[in-house]
């Protein structure tokens, strides 16, 4: 075994261990949440993820950030078939492995992918543009100041170092083909006819001697790999995960009507036992129940695992909070902002308790260090936030599950609502208005 | 007005065929005490084999349940469901797209099954099937309509076409707002803020939703919510336009065309 193999199989094991350490520690982190069941309908649930996460639907309410994105998504998922070969080359110290059998084919394809490269790249740099240069508003909000914005240039740069490389690397292979140089076919000289290298490659690296080409050909494959070993690593610190989670977060979405909010079990309970005439009130619970939950959330670990995945699985794109008509009237609720809250504080709690053991307390929680009490009765539930996110990520219920806590465990509610509740109780309508009044109307002009 | 209860149905040794759930706004709110009259009018006029629960109708528990408060939620909906089984209820129609909701969605976990449509569902069905005719020349023959989707009709259950065929019938032109159907801007009120002052912030959501309406140069705007209806009259009286734009239920526009 040469060192070149033996360095590439060091990184590869380094770099693929590392990521899968790191996805132990979200898959534990999600696993913080509370059961949900979510694995009915398998047919539905798998026509809703091709449709949403495969097929971008939900993306295009948006065309321009759609298409540009389109580009990304397609040559991400394409170029893998290019670190395939890498992979393979590395292992087996050969150079474009596929190249002598696939032929014609593999002409292709390493054109296509050129091809949706430069698409990439484009659209790369226009994102890149629209952040710092065009200044969305949706990309610029409280909620995205610091960590959150050099995260989403830090990917971006990350993509452009990453297609630099491939072209680099294709570039002045073909310019050593023409030489008669490429350890492609040593000693022949031709061209590989990539759809873009062929041209692109020529004009850059013309200059250049053989030597330098080597090298060129080969920072280019080495820093492809470890661009994508280095990005793969990246992705659980940073808000792009999207790229792998949407998957099963579509695949497990709600399929119900969004204005059905979850029923609580353990109040049907309570309840039922309070109108049951026969119900014995000092009678001492069955030995195997199970401790009483809390009412509502009060931190994450009070949220079901999907919350948690909803989080996870966030991008930080901000189309939940530009159609939230509460953020939109200057209102301090930021759907967005409650996904990154419960996600920086699920990877803080996360982390404690792997440090400090399972039931392990730090004293803070997702209500009131994280979300305050005035976003969530800012909430209309009106579901724009739900509809809006193009990977079925569910804020609502977040808010939801929330309020119930401060509702029904602490008693925190604005003062009009106490009075409307009471109304509720007494009389059978929001207002002071008598039940036995409540056909009036049919007798009134 | 003749609004047979379920009581007196049933000592007659009778069933509706469909239960009238009015809600606490159709019930109480001047303005929506209209839209119930309105939707009485139609469903006398074709002959709808109905009943109300009058007294006997509680809060569905929709603002309990938004607000947080699931223990009243559960209690309105437990005593709610009791006295529609007790009732053997089969199908209920409503005009209000919060108990709509409710009832439709968050009932049957509690054991209140029942087939629930919105007025306009059931409107349209009367006038698909022949059993309502209107004018030839409505008063809205040609007037523009714009309809505002109230989110516990539209993006909750996806009813969206039901109240947009019925302003059709109405000869009139309908004019959509920018934000219209899936991407409907909400009015306000939802999610218990009806009864609540609106949190801090630079405006009101229902002036926000009204001046949507207004840029559409509609004469009418449409709701099928009374709740919505309430914060978009609000933001027309703000607007000043109380004199050229209309807020109305489309139960309220199909009454007037079929001249009852």
């Amino acid at each position: 075994m040469n060192i070149s193999v033996l360095l590439f199989v060091i990184i590869a094991i380094i770099g693929v261990s590392f990521f899968a350490y790191n996805i132990w520690k979200i898959k534990f982190n999600i696993g913080l949440g509370l059961p949900e069941e979510r694995s009915d309908q398998k047919g539905a649930r798998l026509k809703t993820m091709l449709l949403v996460a495969f097929g971008q639907k939900k993306m295009f309410s948006r065309p321009i950030p759609a298409l540009l994105h389109l580009c990304l998504y397609v040559a991400f998922v394409i170029t893998q078939i290019e670190l395939f070969e890498i992979f393979t080359d590395g292992v087996l110290d050969e150079h474009r492995f596929f190249r002598s059998s696939l032929g014609g084919l593999y002409t292709f394809t390493i054109s296509f992918i050129e091809i949706l490269s430069v698409s990439a790249f484009i659209a790369t740099i226009v994102f890149l543009a629209r952040r710092n240069l065009l200044k969305l508003p949706r990309l610029k909000m409280k909620e995205m100041i610091g960590w959150p914005t050099k995260d989403a240039n830090l990917i971006l740069i990350f993509e452009l170092i990453l297609l630099i490389c491939i072209f680099t690397m294709n570039g002045a292979d073909e310019v050593l083909f023409q030489r008669g140089a490429s350890h492609a076919e040593m000693g022949t000289n031709g061209s590989f006819g990539f759809s873009v290298s062929s041209i692109l490659g020529p004009i850059l690296f013309d200059g250049l001697s053989t030597d330098s080409l080597h090298i060129a050909e080969r920072v280019g494959w080495w820093g492809h790999l470890i661009m994508v070993l280095g990005f793969l690593n990246y992705l659980p610190y940073s808000k792009h995960f999207h790229i792998l989670l949407a998957f099963p977060n579509t695949y497990y979405s709600n399929l119900e009507a969004k204005g059905k909010f979850s029923n609580m079990d353990s109040v049907t309970k309570e309840v039922k036992l309070m109108m049951d005439p026969t119900a014995d009130p000092y009678a001492a619970p069955d030995p195997g129940t199970p401790p009483p939950s809390r009412f509502g959330a009060k931190d994450v670990t009070d949220l079901s695992w999907k919350n948690l995945m909803d989080a996870y699985t966030c991008t930080e794109c901000g189309r939940c909070t530009s159609s939230c008509p509460a953020n939109i009237t200057g209102k301090l609720l930021s759907p967005r902002k409650i996904m990154m809250d419960t996600r920086d504080r699920l990877v803080e709690v996360g982390e404690a308790k792997r440090k400090n053991g399972k039931d392990f307390e730090d004293g803070k929680a997702l209500l009131g260090d994280y979300i305050s009490e005035e976003e969530l009765w800012a909430c209309t539930s009106c579901n724009a936030c739900v509809d809006e996110c193009p990977v079925n990520i569910d804020p609502l219920s977040i808010i939801i599950d929330l309020r119930r806590f401060l509702v029904m465990e602490e008693s925190k509610i604005p003062n009009e609502l106490t009075g409307m509740l009471t109304n509720i109780e007494n009389n059978g309508a929001p207002w002071q208005f008598s039940q036995n009044d409540r056909l009036n109307w049919a007798n009134e002009e | 007005m003749q609004v047979p209860t379920m009581a007196e149905m049933v000592a007659k040794g009778e069933q509706p065929d469909i239960l009238f759930w009015v809600g606490c706004s159709g019930s109480f709110d001047d303005r929506a005490k209209k839209i119930t009259k309105a939707l009485v009018k139609i469903l006398n006029k074709c002959k709808v084999s109905f009943a109300v629960l009058g007294s006997e109708e509680s809060c569905s528990g929709d603002p309990a349940k938004r607000a947080g408060n699931e223990f009243t939620y559960q209690m309105q909906a437990m005593m709610n469901i009791e006295v529609l089984n007790g009732y053997d209820i089969k199908k209920i129609v409503t005009a209000c797209p919060h108990c709509f909701n409710t009832l439709k969605n968050e009932y049957p976990e509690l054991g209140g099954d029942y087939e629930v449509i919105h007025h306009t569902q059931l409107i349209q069905d009367l006038i698909n099937t022949g059993k309502l005719t209107l004018a030839s020349a409505g008063t809205f023959k040609g007037k523009k309509i714009t309809f505002h989707d109230p989110c516990y009709l539209g993006r909750a259950n996806d009813v969206y076409e039901a109240p947009r065929q019925l302003i059709a019938k109405l000869d009139a032109e309908l004019v959509e707002m920018k934000r219209c159907k899936s991407k409907g801007l909400c009015c306000g009120a939802g999610g218990a803020q009806m009864f609540k002052e609106a949190e801090k912030g630079n405006k009101e959501i229902n002036i926000e939703r009204t001046e949507d309406a207004t840029a559409t140069n509609a004469e009418v705007i449409a709701t099928g919510c009374p709740f919505c209806n309430t914060m978009m009259t609000d933001g027309i009286k703000n607007a000043e336009k109380e004199g050229t734009v209309k807020v109305l239920d489309v139960a309220e526009l199909i009454a007037n065309a079929a001249e009852l």
